[in-house]
């Protein structure tokens, strides 16, 4: 196999992957720039990745879905912003719990639905989120040039969210509160800036994002809903904001590093490569790999000032 | 005139008028019926010891806090303020003494913070912000690099930009609780000049302190607020330092204490030719020689950067040095190691209370057996709660210490008199008899210097050897037997006290003494 075929297809893998990292990492970034962390993304990803599923099967419309998939995240992330802003929670322990309910609750549902399963029925490819571009590429789907430019529009909208999410918080004034607030909360609060309605809403933006994260998996990546589905996913997201320094571009640059490696792991285990190693030793790879670049990237690390603490106004 | 009128002149005459101010937590009383007033282009100053109330105050000014009973007027009209947002609208702007500035920010997106001018799509008109900072460093010769990060920036400078935020908001009315405590003298003179120029430009100026020397120097007027009670407002002009000092406290102050002369033993302190490097390896401390006797006060002098902080650090073992040796009642050290050096007698009254005194989060009661929980108040291990408190309560008893839940508070909830009496407490009570005290006094009101400078005169009578250093000269010369003047990092004078005045002292620590 010639390399630019190579290069192509791990190309193309890697976005692929990248994105519901992407949505889910800009989430979770505009979170904790606003000073509060949030590790429940793995289970806000889960509920958005089987909401997005379900809408589509019933209503065969993906972009209802999709949407739908943000709100149903949104509405644990409602739960998770009630108890840590305005009851104090402790963040990790919430984010524990979070975690276990929306799996929790999504599974039950599931069930109810699905006659006792806990995978939902696969998603036929027409009710899948659209390729913008399939058109041009209909007569040779797995050639170079699809696999440069013919994505999901899942993989185009986690590119704009970057650009969008940038602007926000560099160049306008809800941006620059939003990084007071989680810097400095009490001169936040001093100057009139309402620190825990600001919280309060980036959280709930927040779970928006992520819930889309994990409905790009489930409405594009693949088609349909298992409870294995996201992973792991929500906290390599994590490890992305880290590794990215808290802001829209170096969080891009992480989740395209930490996709490129899932891409490996599928491009070393699939037929091209044939190099007789367990399946499930590659699948570790993105695993150790953000373990890895974390602990070099720890040194440098400069999180908001204020992240984690509860805001107590006295 | 009948007082309807009369009232009418007060509202229209003063900027601010708050009347009848009641505050209440539970059964205590922070304000009790307080009137305050001050007027346009007036410097007026609010004296009070901690505790006394006068924070409080300030903040329901600010729209911090709530109140019970009473009115507030701004610039003669009754105004309800809520939130600080209600007190910038009305044009009260505060500095507070810890400054709320975000560190990761530059001095303009701290200047502007939440009234940024707006462009179009949410965009902030840095243009426009940028002029306005601009105009307002103009009119109050008040001069801030506006692009300069603020963790880049050194106190003073912070304090400016706190300042500039406030002005920004449109502040007629400023408050500045404490703005001297963090800064050097030098600073502290173009903080006043930068005050004058808010006098001439017509701003109320509310200064919040416990130094009486500013209001010598700084105040139009000064209103006394003690228990929460009103005690007096009057000018400042010639009123002495112990007259204010008495209305502040209730009672005559001591500024100058009686040191009974005496003769000093043994040598109980001994250090030979020290020599220290800092972090960088630049040299710091050079042929550092002294030894103190049992029975006295030396005292180290120098302006900031002379070796004296890493003094303070090397003498209880908190820093290495170089060569020399340190000699505690015969023990000799030539490496730094706190344990060994405080089992060989030396006690440590720390420069800063909160990094190296004490556990803010532990109970009084732990704070004052810390450094010998181990030996005396636990068996095999289990720690005697029983004995720390009771030992606990008797020092409270013993040293006056004010604490709102007696041995069990947690020392953060105790005012910083209050704090360094534990502190003390803990280190003249130990069997050590050596003691080192690092600007004992530091924002400390007059009440508790008194005290504090009071212990450490106890000290010498019990014939101990105390080191002193400070920056307050008027300290050192009336506590001090022998003072040593530090430059460069080696000692350029010896003086016993009744060779030296401010000026000798002052022309030594310039370097005068070296040519």
């Amino acid at each position: 196999m010639e390399y630019l075929s190579i290069f192509s297809l791990l190309f193309n893998l890697t976005l692929s992957s990248a994105t519901p990292l992407i949505f889910a990492a800009l989430g979770s970034m505009l979170n904790e720039n606003s000073g509060v962390t949030n590790i429940g993304l793995e289970g806000l990803m889960t509920a958005g990745a089987w909401t997005g599923v379900v809408v589509a099967l019933f209503t065969h419309n993906p972009w209802l879905a999709f949407l739908c998939a943000g709100l149903a995240a949104l509405l644990f992330a409602s739960l998770y912003a009630l108890s840590v802003i305005y009851l104090h929670a402790n963040q990790i322990i919430a984010g524990i719990a979070i975690n276990f309910l929306a799996p929790g609750v999504v599974i039950f549902l599931n069930r109810l639905i699905f006659n006792g399963s806990v995978s939902s029925p696969a998603l036929m490819l027409e009710y899948k989120m659209p390729r913008p571009f399939a058109q041009i590429f209909q007569n040779n789907p797995s050639g170079i040039l699809s696999n440069f430019f013919n994505f999901y529009c899942v993989v185009y909208l986690a590119f704009v969210a970057v650009i969008v999410l940038w602007y926000i918080l560099y160049r306008t004034r809800l941006g620059l509160h939003i990084r007071a607030v989680g810097e400095h909360p009490h001169a936040a609060d001093t100057m009139g800036i309402n620190v825990y309605r600001l919280r309060f809403s980036c959280l709930l933006g927040s779970g928006f994002l992520v819930g889309l994260g994990g409905a790009s998996i489930t409405l594009a990546i693949v088609s349909g809903f298992r409870p294995s589905v996201i992973s792991g996913q929500g906290f390599i997201a994590l490890a992305a904001v880290i590794l990215g320094q808290w802001n829209p571009l170096g969080v891009l640059s992480s989740c395209l590093l930490f996709g490129f490696f899932r891409a490996l792991a599928v491009f070393l285990d699939g037929p091209t490569v044939n190099l007789q190693v367990s399946p499930h030793l590659w699948a570790t790879l993105p695993y150790i790999c953000s373990l890895l670049v974390l602990v070099f990237a720890a040194k440098r690390s400069q999180g908001p000032a204020s992240l984690g603490k509860p805001y107590i106004r006295s | 005139m009948n007082r309807d009128l009369l009232w009418g002149h007060l509202l229209k005459d003063n900027a601010v008028v708050m009347r009848g101010i009641v505050k209440k937590y539970g059964d205590f009383i922070a304000n009790d019926h307080i009137d305050f007033s001050v007027r346009c282009g007036e410097v007026h100053a609010l004296l009070g010891e901690n505790g006394s109330g006068k924070t409080t105050l300030m903040s329901i000014l600010y729209g911090l806090k709530s109140f019970d009973e009473g009115e507030i007027f701004l610039f003669g009209e009754r105004v309800d303020l809520h939130s600080p947002i209600d007190a910038m609208r009305c044009g009260v702007g505060m500095v507070h003494q810890h400054f709320m500035l975000v560190q990761e920010f530059s001095v303009l997106e701290n200047i502007i913070l939440g009234h940024e001018p707006m462009r179009h799509l949410g965009q902030i008109n840095y243009t426009l912000a940028r002029q306005k900072a601009q105009a307002l460093m103009q009119k109050y010769q008040l001069f801030v690099d506006l692009d300069a990060k603020i963790s880049q920036l050194s106190v003073n400078v912070q304090q400016r930009v706190e300042i500039l935020k406030a002005l920004y908001t449109g502040a007629k009315v400023l408050i500045l609780d404490e703005p001297t405590a963090a800064l050097t003298p030098d600073e502290i003179e173009s903080l006043f000049d930068i005050i004058k120029s808010f006098r001439n430009n017509g701003l109320a100026v509310i200064l919040v302190t416990h130094k009486l020397k500013e209001i010598q120097r700084m105040a139009d007027r000064c209103t006394v607020i003690r228990q929460g009670r009103l005690i007096d407002c009057f000018p400042v002009d010639n009123i002495s330092e112990e007259k204010l000092a008495a209305k502040m406290v209730g009672r005559q102050v001591m500024l100058q204490l009686a040191r009974r002369k005496k003769e000093p033993g043994e040598i109980l302190f001994d250090m030979q030719n020290l020599c220290a490097h800092d972090y960088r390896g630049v040299q710091i401390l050079e042929d550092v020689s002294f030894s103190v006797r049992a029975g006295e006060i030396v005292g180290l002098v120098g302006v900031q950067g002379n070796g004296l902080d890493e003094l303070a650090e090397i003498i209880p073992g908190l820093m290495p040095w170089t060569s020399g040796i340190i000699n505690l009642q015969g023990q000799v050290f030539s490496q730094h190691h706190v344990r060994h050096m405080m089992d060989a007698g030396l006690a440590n009254i720390p420069a800063s209370r909160h990094k190296h005194g004490l556990v803010l989060e532990y109970s009084l009661g732990y704070n004052l057996v810390l450094k010998n929980i181990s030996q005396e108040y636990a068996h095999k291990g289990i720690i005697d709660e029983e004995k720390i408190f009771a030992h606990a309560a008797q020092m409270i008893e013993k040293f006056d210490i004010r604490s709102p839940n007696g041995p069990f508070s947690a020392a953060a909830d105790l005012s910083g008199g209050n704090q360094q009496k534990i502190i003390i407490a803990r280190e003249v009570n130990d069997h050590g008899r050596i003691l080192l005290a690092v600007n004992p006094t530091r924002g400390l009101d007059v009440g508790a210097i008194e005290f504090v400078r009071q212990a450490l005169l106890e000290e010498r009578e019990k014939n101990k050897a105390i080191i002193l250093i400070s920056y307050e000269l008027a300290e050192i010369l009336n506590l001090c037997d022998h003072i040593l003047v530090m430059f460069r990092g080696k000692i350029v004078g010896r003086l016993s006290s009744d060779q030296a005045d401010e000026q000798k002292l002052g022309l030594l620590m310039a370097g005068g003494g070296a040519a």
